[in-house]
């Protein structure tokens, strides 16, 4: 009898000890949510947002890349020269780089990757960021020479985005379902419509990822979102659709939320072409009519910050205007009398999905009832927003998050779906493009958005912040969205 | 008996043609360029053009459908616009959840309807049968997406028995898979339970009003004895039809419940294929369903006639 | 007893949506196009009754407002299904077996077979979310079913001796449908318009759930119950006041239809399956 409670002990004794061992090391695995499925693999070709959030720095790399405080670092490049006319970038690439299929990473990847973005049949959703290169030659297997048609000072800048990641001709033909890359991760599995599965690249020529595995989920209902979150059916939700939920997770110690900054301007766009927005005064009214904070506080319960013109507020070069167009409803009717509309008008309001349109429309067009500006609310999806306002032009005013960085040059494209057409404007933008001395460059950019501020070109709302709802244990998670991207690179579990 | 399959098999033919051009038709003319979609906000036109060439969408209309339908009929049922990935094998895989969540679901339904039913027929006129009445009068009157709700603040959010969502695969066994569609199956079953109870009921109640019941009683059988042996059998047959109808129903009708537990199902596929504009993956879909009502329906049809010699006169 | 009392229940729920519909015409407690972020998410008070939403707005006036948009959309869609169906199946059932006959039945089955929620979600979402798309959504599956019932009403009517009566006079069938057939069937038809009208409730709560029936501002119940779903759990008097609205109005409306059934006539329990 003693024997056996003695055997009995031990074997317990070290179960115990087994599974108490296994619960003292970190977790290794993460189950992140991401609003939006990838409807493909490829960053390069007919790129959606939703892509880059998955695969780039994780999967995918460039020359340059994105920091998590905004900054272009090095990337698959270690070190550039540029030279003295601006118009030549010589890369040196890190050495020992290999895809994930094993092949090795060299200057020829580069050039293939670079001509089939820039080439004639690429389908590559950010061709511009190409259009100024006229070679793309191979010094050495670890050096690339590109030259540039004139100097561009973002160059490096451009090379950081998601749609000029390096790729592999021997893989090319079926990135969008199996792409193989240089990142920390590879690509493992792609159940659709539910997850996508990555695991680390153990072959890895930079510090490898802390994370063994990782699998995003799409969540794109808010409700949804929240159940996962507090269920822990996932461990983070990265741009969590739901702000009136983040005060619950603030008060659930299992939980962190971390609420930084993107580049999204969101704005209330307006179509410049449409009468009677096409006069300015009318403009003005509306910018008058609108409180921001009202909209920030109903639609996005309180996170987000206003801006008063197309910058981002955490820039440096941001110029506060929001004086410019200060909420003053009796203004507005002033203005809106002085342009031969004391009676009001009536357009339409067109809303894509994303709740922050849906909500800040419905807060908007309250606004604009009020001095007698009578909207017709249309909600749309994304396909017909594209078709309608995007392409079509078809509407007077709308709401979108722009979340390119630094896209004030949008401003300067006549055919843009605002059509604000302002030669003064177009001129600046090509200055600065030639433009390297960094405080030139402060001066003309805060001119650039003191023009759109002041022809009130569209109704300038908030910077979308993205609030991340995490697992409290985990480290690692980047505040801020300088681009569209969810780098695990850095990310592990505390215990 | 030959001349009325021959007639009921033409009729389906037909049927399934005119189905075909009507879900062609309304998807063909709605608004909306995919291949603009697709490329989002920044594409140029060029880039567009080429991915029209590319998924086909530049040929004429008359073309397209000939070619959609003669690749159904060989089993290919072409590639997803947003996926490009075959379409067969997508919903082959989203089968895998729809199916099972539908048959649960009518499981469930079953389970609850068929006793209660029972029940209120034999209580008929007392406290129990106003009950259930009053029961199923609820069960009707709630939207299905409000008691999901409901179930998912519940049972997953505050008590933690489920997950709030998502489907957790075949792979892991029968019974995670399963935990993870149960929610969603409560929520579906409780108003085809409720309609199901009350046809139960009724079809009972009629039965039980027949000549032949009250022959069988004065022969001296018991008031149990009669339901099991002969009412209940007869009063199957309306029940089962509509078990049938609530078969094709659960199978599209999931459609926002899948949404809500965002289940990778058919409908949800559907739901969002439709956003995307990814027109192909929904004619296909759609046709789909359609074929498998139809289906059923002539199936049915010859189960009556081989049982009612009546029937087959009707050719 | 038990019967009369739920009739008088239903039609004391049906009347009270009504007359709330009616009633929000001329007068809301609040005017919901105006929005009033500051007094967001209050619960019941002497100033709101129901409280407010995440926009502030009353729910009082929202559920008032919205019932004129729920009764509105299954009204209309019913009256389409009648305005159609009826005809349709009184031309099917005046010649049985006849090719009229086969076509207008083998067409009901083929609308049948149709995915009847996919196809109102497809016709919604590609033509544009309104009410009006809503309507014809939910109204084109209510043809069927009045033809249906029609003609399964009819058939035995033709056979009627007044009815040989009337065409040995010489009446064309179309005046014999419409005078002596049609009259008959009224029962039968309210019966059914009051199911159809719970079951369109119903339909356009779904519909404007997922955002696909009347737009904002116009308030939905469906929409509200959508906007409430993430505040559920600190604000669950969002989600159950529309939601409560919903149930009450189509367990009203069911009771009434149950009740109109066995006062109007019991033998239209059979001819309506």
């Amino acid at each position: 009898m003693p024997i056996k409670t003695g055997r009995l002990l031990r074997i317990s004794a070290a179960a115990l000890a087994l599974t108490s061992g296994a619960a003292a090391a970190a977790q290794s695995d993460l189950t992140v949510a991401l609003q939006l499925e990838p409807p493909h693999l490829d960053p390069t070709s007919a790129a959606a947002g939703a892509i880059d959030s998955v695969l780039y720095s994780n999967v995918f790399e460039g020359l340059t890349r994105f920091a998590s405080d905004g900054s272009i670092i090095p990337g698959l490049a270690k070190s550039w020269e540029i030279s003295e006319d601006g118009t030549s970038y010589t890369f040196h690439l890190n050495a020992g780089v290999t895809f994930h299929d094993g092949t090795s990473m060299d200057a020829e990847d580069v050039k293939f990757s670079l001509d089939r973005a820039r080439g004639e049949d690429s389908a590559n959703a950010q061709k511009a960021l190409f259009a100024d290169i006229t070679d793309v030659s191979v010094v050495d297997p670890l050096t690339v020479k590109v030259s540039l048609e004139a100097a561009n000072g973002s160059f490096l800048f451009n090379m950081a985005w998601g749609d000029a990641v390096i790729v592999a001709p021997e893989t090319i033909e079926n990135i969008k379902t199996n792409p193989v890359g240089t990142g920390a991760f590879q690509f493992s599995n792609w159940v659709q419509g539910d997850r996508i599965e990555l695991t680390r690249n153990a072959d890895y020529w930079g510090t490898p990822a802390a994370l063994e595995s990782a699998t995003f989920k799409f969540i794109s209902d808010p409700t949804a979102a929240f159940a996962a979150m507090m269920a822990e059916d996932v461990d983070a939700f990265v741009n969590f659709p739901a702000p009136e939920n983040l005060p619950q997770f603030e008060a659930d110690p299992r939980f962190q939320v971390i609420v930084g900054s993107t580049e999204g301007e969101t704005i209330l766009s307006t179509n410049n072409k449409m009468p009677p927005l096409d006069n300015v005064k009318v403009r003005k009214a509306i910018a008058h009519a609108i409180d921001r904070q009202a909209i920030i506080d109903g639609a996005m319960f309180g996170v987000g910050t206003p801006i008063g013109t197309h910058f981002a507020p955490h820039h440096p070069d941001y110029l506060d205007l929001t004086a410019n167009s200060a909420y003053d409803p009796d203004l507005a009717k002033q203005l809106l009398a002085e342009a031969g509309f004391e009676n009001g008008f009536e357009t339409t309001l067109k809303l894509p999905p994303p709740s922050y349109a849906r909500r800040g429309g419905e807060i908007i067009a309250a606004q604009l009832r009020a001095v007698g500006i009578q909207t017709e609310i249309s909600n749309l999806e994304w396909a017909q927003w594209l078709e309608q306002v995007f392409r079509g032009k078809d509407y007077g005013l709308t709401i979108v998050s722009h979340t390119e960085p630094m896209d004030i040059g949008i401003y300067a494209r006549p055919d843009y779906y605002f059509q604000y057409d302002n030669p003064a404007f177009q001129t600046l933008m090509t200055d600065l493009r030639s433009q390297s001395d960094p405080a030139t460059r402060s001066a003309m950019l805060q001119k650039a958005q003191t023009i759109i501020s002041e022809d009130y070109v569209n109704g300038f709302l908030f910077e979308l912040a993205v609030p991340t709802v995490a697992n409290a244990k985990i480290r690692g998670l980047w505040e801020n969205a300088p681009t569209q991207a969810t780098d695990l690179t850095g990310v592990s579990w505390s215990n | 008996m030959i001349p009325y399959i021959f007639k009921r098999l033409l009729s389906l033919l037909i049927s399934l043609c005119l189905a075909s051009i009507v879900i062609f038709t309304v998807v063909e003319v709605a608004p909306g360029d995919p291949a603009a979609f697709m490329l989002g906000i920044n594409a140029q036109d060029d880039t567009i053009l080429a991915l029209r060439k590319e998924l086909g969408l530049d040929q004429g209309k008359f073309a397209r459908y000939l070619a959609w339908v003669g690749g159904m009929l060989s089993g290919d049922f072409g590639l997803s616009y947003t996926y490009r990935s075959p379409i067969a094998d997508m919903v082959g895989e989203r089968l895998w959840v729809s199916l099972p969540l539908a048959l649960y679901a009518l499981g469930l339904s079953i389970l609850i309807a068929l006793p209660t039913g029972l029940y209120a027929a034999a209580q008929r006129g007392k406290r129990g049968d106003a009950m259930v009445m009053g029961a199923t009068q609820l069960g009707i009157a709630i939207p299905n997406f409000w008691f999901a709700m409901i179930l998912v603040v519940v049972f997953a959010i505050k008590l933690r028995w489920f997950s709030a969502g998502g489907f957790a695969g075949w792979d892991d066994g029968l019974f995670s898979g399963l935990k993870s569609l149960t929610l969603p199956a409560i929520a579906l079953a409780l108003p085809q339970a409720a309609i199901l109870s009350r046809v139960m009921r009724s079809a009972l109640i009629e039965t039980l009003g027949e000549d032949y019941i009250r022959t069988a009683r004065a022969k001296g059988l018991s008031k149990r004895a009669t339901l099991w042996h002969h009412a209940l059998r007869n009063a199957l047959i309306p029940v089962l039809t509509i078990i049938g109808l609530q078969f094709s129903f659960l199978m599209a009708g999931a459609i926002i419940i899948e949404q809500v537990f965002f289940l990778p199902g058919l409908g949800r596929l559907v739901f969002q294929a439709i956003t995307q504009r990814d027109l192909i993956v929904v004619e296909s879909v759609v046709m789909l369903l359609v074929f498998a009502v139809i289906m059923v329906n002539f199936l049915v049809d010859l189960a009556y006639a081989a049982v009612d010699p009546r029937l087959r006169s009707e050719a | 007893m038990k019967l009369r009392g739920s009739f008088l229940i239903g039609l004391l729920l049906s009347a009270a949506i009504a007359s709330t519909a009616l009633l929000s015409f001329i007068w809301v407690p609040y005017d919901v196009t105006v929005l009033s972020i500051g007094e967001k998410l209050q619960g019941a008070s002497q100033a709101h009754w129901l409280g407010t939403d995440h926009f502030g707005r009353d729910l009082l006036s929202m559920i008032m407002v919205g019932a004129r948009t729920s009764l509105a959309v299954a009204l209309v869609a019913v009256g389409i299904g009648i305005g159609l169906g009826v005809p349709l199946g009184l031309a099917a059932s005046a010649r049985q077996g006849g090719w009229l006959d086969e076509l207008i039945m083998r067409s009901n089955d083929l609308i049948f077979a149709f995915p009847s929620l996919v196809i109102a979600i497809l016709i919604t979402a590609l033509f544009g979310a309104s009410a009006v798309n809503a309507i014809i959504a939910i109204g084109i599956f209510n043809i069927p079913v009045f033809a249906r019932v029609t003609r399964g009403g009819a058939l035995s009517l033709w056979q009627r001796e007044f009815i040989l009566a009337a065409r040995v006079c010489g009446k064309s069938t179309g005046r014999i449908a419409i005078e002596h057939i049609l009259p008959n069937l009224n029962n039968l038809l309210i019966v059914q318009g009051t199911i159809q009208f719970s079951l369109g409730i119903l339909a356009e709560a779904g519909l404007s759930y997922v955002g696909l029936g009347a737009q904002p501002p116009t308030p939905s119940w469906g929409r509200m119950l959508a906007d409430a779903q993430t505040m559920v759990s600190f604000a669950p008097h969002l989600a159950l006041v529309p939601g409560s609205a919903i149930i009450l109005s189509v367990i009203g409306l069911n009771l009434m239809g149950d009740g109109l059934r066995d006062v109007l006539d019991p033998k239209l329990r059979e001819a309506a399956r």
